[in-house]
């Protein structure tokens, strides 16, 4: 019998151990995921800060080799880039949304819109840079702001779109079975009494949508394609944050390397905020 | 039924226009979203035709990438594009997974959200921000420490011979790994959360220690929810362009060695399609993007089918 017990206690030792281990593996992976954050935003941050000037956010680029100048040029360009995208892709994404969440909870056409979104969510962006570059840039026959909004619109839609969906999803019947009840048209229900019900939700997933698509690269790269100089016409190509970001990053001059960092710290503070509002807006109601 | 005809008719008639018309144009839109999935394919497969019809589809088997005397074959990029994917899910995704178990097992209330924030900020960070980290921070840091210590344990293996350039194949790897973590941690920790509470207190009245309870009979549960986040992670890591382009080295070769530069799918549509001069050069490269498309398409459809299943389906009756 005692042995017996001891043999049972050793193995249930040995059994908490390897708990203990793989516990302690599950820690130290989180430690790692949240360590390589910490070490990205650092660098970003320290060799940011010391490589920003007020030139960074005022004046437009010098000619390559040429120390100074800076990136306003290319903030804007990517606000009037996001802006672009927003014009393409609400009314598409908000009425896609409305569609799934009051008229399509179960139809198979429903379904199959809800599962394309969900896998337009993985189509790479760079393929979304080529087609818009099929179906704007070349039959326009240049670059342009207009082609770069295009490629982030549709890159934005998806989320939009399931945002839309689920917030919309989260207003109780009640309310619509009360509007109807009173007499109101169905759509009017939608329009004036359900979506203001969920609008915060929506405008959180927008927000999302837009940091994401304001940090993105790639579908710019022959859409709107880069600008040395200012420009607010659409139909013309047009410098992005980003795109400078690259581009001066790969470049062999030190002073771009330094604004380089610089640009990437606006940028990251730009997609942060947005992401971090959008997070203190919805609090409670996305946090799952 | 006996109500008077000039309170009835025009009022409903013109609302239940109203209604369908508005139904119809909202549903319209939602088929938009449908015609857009399709029109990227055939737009993408309309541009590409030249090429695929110059090459046949042995286009995506020749190992020739040259511009100067049009010769083109896409083997260099994909063999670029699945070997960095693998290994970014080959580091990123064990510690994504044990990530994701801490966060929905394991980590006290308080820690849990911060975490959780923290961990989904990872996939809010721009790539390029990733990939100028990549040029400057990491590739420097490999150049010098890493590669010359796997050098010597594991020099013996053709895969890690060489000189060490910091740019190349293992670095691009390692970038999209730290890029997946997000991805699959969060589609993991929402599978493992969704495995009913039921299961544990089983297993835990049973006698079993925690871990073996996550061991024995929540990961069995969720395990083909975790399949399908290691897919979408795949898919987000096949597509990844700019923080790959960045440190990859942009070699159209297959490298010997995993320090060697390379190319993928998607970096070499970043670097050459705005240069490129002749139009089969453009075919090409729409080619490679229309053979990118239908890779992810293909993973990101087997991925939501697998999560879809498990957040939606009856758990843990397999």
């Amino acid at each position: 019998m005692d042995g017996y017990g001891y043999r049972m206690t050793a193995h249930y030792r040995r059994r908490k151990i390897v708990g203990w281990i793989f516990q302690g593996l599950t820690v130290l992976s989180a430690g790692l995921s949240v360590g390589v954050l910490f070490a990205v935003l650092g660098f970003v941050f320290v060799r940011g800060v010391s490589g920003l000037d007020l030139a960074l956010l005022t004046e437009t680029p010098k000619p390559p080799g040429e120390a100074g100048g800076g990136m306003a040029n290319a903030i804007v360009g990517t606000l009037m880039l996001v802006g672009l995208a927003c014009v393409f892709s609400l009314p598409v994404g908000i009425g896609a949304g409305i569609y799934l969440a009051e008229y399509g909870r179960s139809g198979a056409l429903a379904q199959l819109i809800r599962f394309m979104a969900d896998v337009l969510t993985g189509v790479p962006s760079i393929v979304v840079g080529l087609f818009a570059y099929a179906v704007l840039v070349l039959p326009l026959g240049r670059f342009s702001a207009l082609a770069g909004g295009f490629a982030l619109g549709v890159i934005m839609l998806p989320t939009v779109v399931r945002a839309t969906e689920e917030m919309l999803r989260l207003v109780p019947d009640s309310v619509r079975e009360a509007g109807l009840a009173l007499g109101i048209t169905r759509w009017k229900v939608s329009l004036r009494i359900v979506l203001p019900a969920a609008l915060n939700g929506i405008v959180t997933g927008i927000l999302l949508a837009v940091a994401r698509a304001a940090g993105e690269t790639a579908p710019l790269l022959f859409t709107a394609f880069g600008n040395r100089f200012w420009n607010l016409d659409p139909t013309q190509p047009t410098a992005a944050l980003p795109l400078q970001i690259f581009v001066y990053a790969i470049s062999p001059y030190d002073d771009w390397h330094r604004q380089a960092w610089a640009g990437a710290l606006v940028l990251v503070s730009l997609v942060l905020l947005a992401s971090l509002a959008a997070r203190l807006g919805s609090r409670g109601v996305l946090s799952r | 039924m006996a109500l008077p005809a000039t309170l009835r008719r025009p009022r409903r008639i013109s609302s239940r226009t109203e209604d369908l018309v508005f139904q119809g144009a909202v549903a319209l839109l939602g088929v938009a979203v449908l015609g857009l999935a399709v029109g990227i394919g055939l737009s993408l497969a309309g541009e590409a035709g030249p090429a695929l019809g110059r090459f046949g589809p042995g286009f995506f088997a020749r190992s020739v990438w040259d511009p100067v005397r049009e010769d083109f074959g896409a083997l260099p990029h994909i063999y670029g594009t699945l070997v960095t994917s693998l290994l970014a899910l080959l580091i990123g995704g064990p510690v994504a997974l044990g990530t994701a178990i801490f966060l929905a097992e394991f980590a006290p209330g308080w820690l849990r959200n911060p975490v959780s924030y923290l961990v989904e900020l990872l996939a809010a960070v721009p790539s390029v921000v990733y990939g100028l980290w990549g040029l400057f921070v990491l590739g420097p840091l490999l150049r010098t420490t890493v590669q010359p210590a796997l050098g010597n344990w594991l020099g013996f293996l053709p895969l890690f011979q060489g000189p060490y350039y910091g740019v190349g194949v293992f670095t691009g790897g390692l970038i999209l790994a730290i890029m997946v973590i997000p991805t699959i941690a969060a589609v993991s920790r929402d599978v493992i959360r969704a495995v009913p509470d039921d299961q544990r207190e089983a297993m835990l009245a049973l006698g079993a220690t925690r871990w073996e309870t996550v061991r024995h009979a929540v990961l069995p549960a969720a395990r083909s929810g975790i399949v399908g986040a290691v897919l979408l992670g795949l898919g987000r890591a096949l597509g990844e362009t700019m923080a790959v382009t960045m440190v990859i080295g942009n070699r159209p070769e297959i490298p010997a060695s995993l320090f060697g530069p390379g190319y993928t799918m998607a970096a070499v549509i970043a670097n050459e399609f705005a240069e490129a001069t002749s139009d089969l050069h453009l075919s090409a490269l729409f080619a490679v993007g229309f053979g990118l498309f239908v890779l992810t398409l293909l993973v990101n459809v087997a991925a939501r089918l697998l999560v879809w299943r498990v957040a939606w389906g009856p758990v843990g009756g397999e």
